[in-house]
């Protein structure tokens, strides 16, 4: 028992805990610069909300791939 | 060790809790034949994404066989969805000349939509897209029509010129800019059409498991656990209305990323 801290499991799952935080972040830039360009300018709502899914949407992506990578390589 | 096997209480019977594996996406083949030597398998999966074709080959033409000034009920439904495609993807995307991909960016999304809605619908509930075969063949067609639509427009040799050395850029910078613009171009821009909507159907299947499974899991464990089997199912439903979100969403990232490779390829050099 030399060990002082050990994981058993599949460490994909820590991965993904990982991949997520990029992501996160991107999409909360995303949102925050999409609801503050609403605030200051409310009729720009419809340019801005296909960029803001697009660019929802490419962040999240990163975030799925991540999730997938477990179950592609875990075994 | 210790660690996993408190992860998953075993229970009475010796039984763990199971989470969902690849196993949930192979479906067994009711149907085979082989042509030319090709084996054709024809799963639950393939039978879906055939009878979504039928589906909107027939409401497409139902809808618009006898066009009428005043549309009748299909025809107003037809004309709502070709309308809001050409309308807010290809005209807003790729200018007066998309009304002429209109017709093909409408079917890419009733068929990558309809693809996508199989996952919450009773009966069938496994998204087709949630097997990459079917993403990637369709982010091949867009792949191929963009590459075309620019060779066809500029010439070969100035499209990739173009591609390769975008103009108005010092010259040392194109040491780095050439190859990552031919990897993300070429390379890229694909893969991660076909895997952002692969992997979104996919996680989105897994996660809807995750929690039906997870319901009937505490349902047989203990009478405690079973007070939290409601939970896990209310979880599955909230998570079945997130999917419809992301269902449409991903149907129309997926028409807007092509009708924007599409443009891109089309755009007269600056």
């Amino acid at each position: 028992m030399s060990d002082l801290a050990a994981v058993t499991g599949s460490v994909g799952s820590l991965g993904y805990g990982l991949a997520a935080i990029g992501p996160g972040i991107g999409i909360g830039l995303i949102f925050a610069a999409y609801v503050s360009g609403v605030a200051r300018q409310p009729e720009a709502r419809g340019v801005l909300q296909p960029i803001a899914l697009l660019g929802f949407a490419l962040a999240e992506a990163l975030a799925l791939i991540g999730l997938v990578m477990p179950f592609v390589f875990g075994k | 060790m210790r660690a996993a096997a408190l992860a998953t209480p075993v229970t009475a019977a010796g039984k763990g809790y199971e989470p969902p594996s690849l196993e949930a996406f192979h479906f067994k083949s009711f149907f085979d034949f082989s042509v030319l030597g090709v084996q054709f398998h024809v799963t639950k999966i393939v039978t879906m994404m055939l009878f979504a074709t039928l589906v909107i080959a027939i409401f497409f033409l139902a809808a618009f066989r006898h066009p009428r000034l005043v549309p009748g009920k299909l025809q107003a439904a037809g004309e709502i969805i070709y309308d809001f495609i050409r309308n807010s993807i290809a005209v807003d995307v790729i200018g007066r000349e998309g009304v002429r991909f209109a017709p093909y960016l409408t079917t890419l999304f009733a068929f990558v939509f309809l693809n996508n809605l199989f996952g919450i619908l009773p009966l069938a509930q496994v998204p087709v897209n949630s097997r990459i075969a079917f993403p990637a063949f369709l982010a091949l067609i867009s792949w191929v029509l963009f590459n075309y639509l620019g060779i066809q427009r500029k010439g070969f040799g100035p499209y990739f010129k173009e591609m390769l050395f975008p103009p108005g850029v010092p010259k040392p910078v194109y040491i780095l800019l050439t190859p990552i613009e031919f990897v993300s171009t070429l390379f890229v821009r694909p893969f991660t059409l076909a895997v952002r909507l692969f992997a979104n159907m996919f996680a989105g299947h897994i996660m809807l498991l995750v929690f039906i499974s997870g319901t009937t899991y505490l349902l047989t464990v203990s009478n405690f656990s079973k007070a939290f089997a409601p939970v896990s199912f209310l979880m599955a439903i909230v998570l079945s209305v997130f999917e419809m979100l992301i269902i449409a969403l991903q149907a129309y990232i997926f028409t807007i990323l092509t009708a924007q490779y599409v443009s891109g390829a089309l755009a007269e050099e600056h």
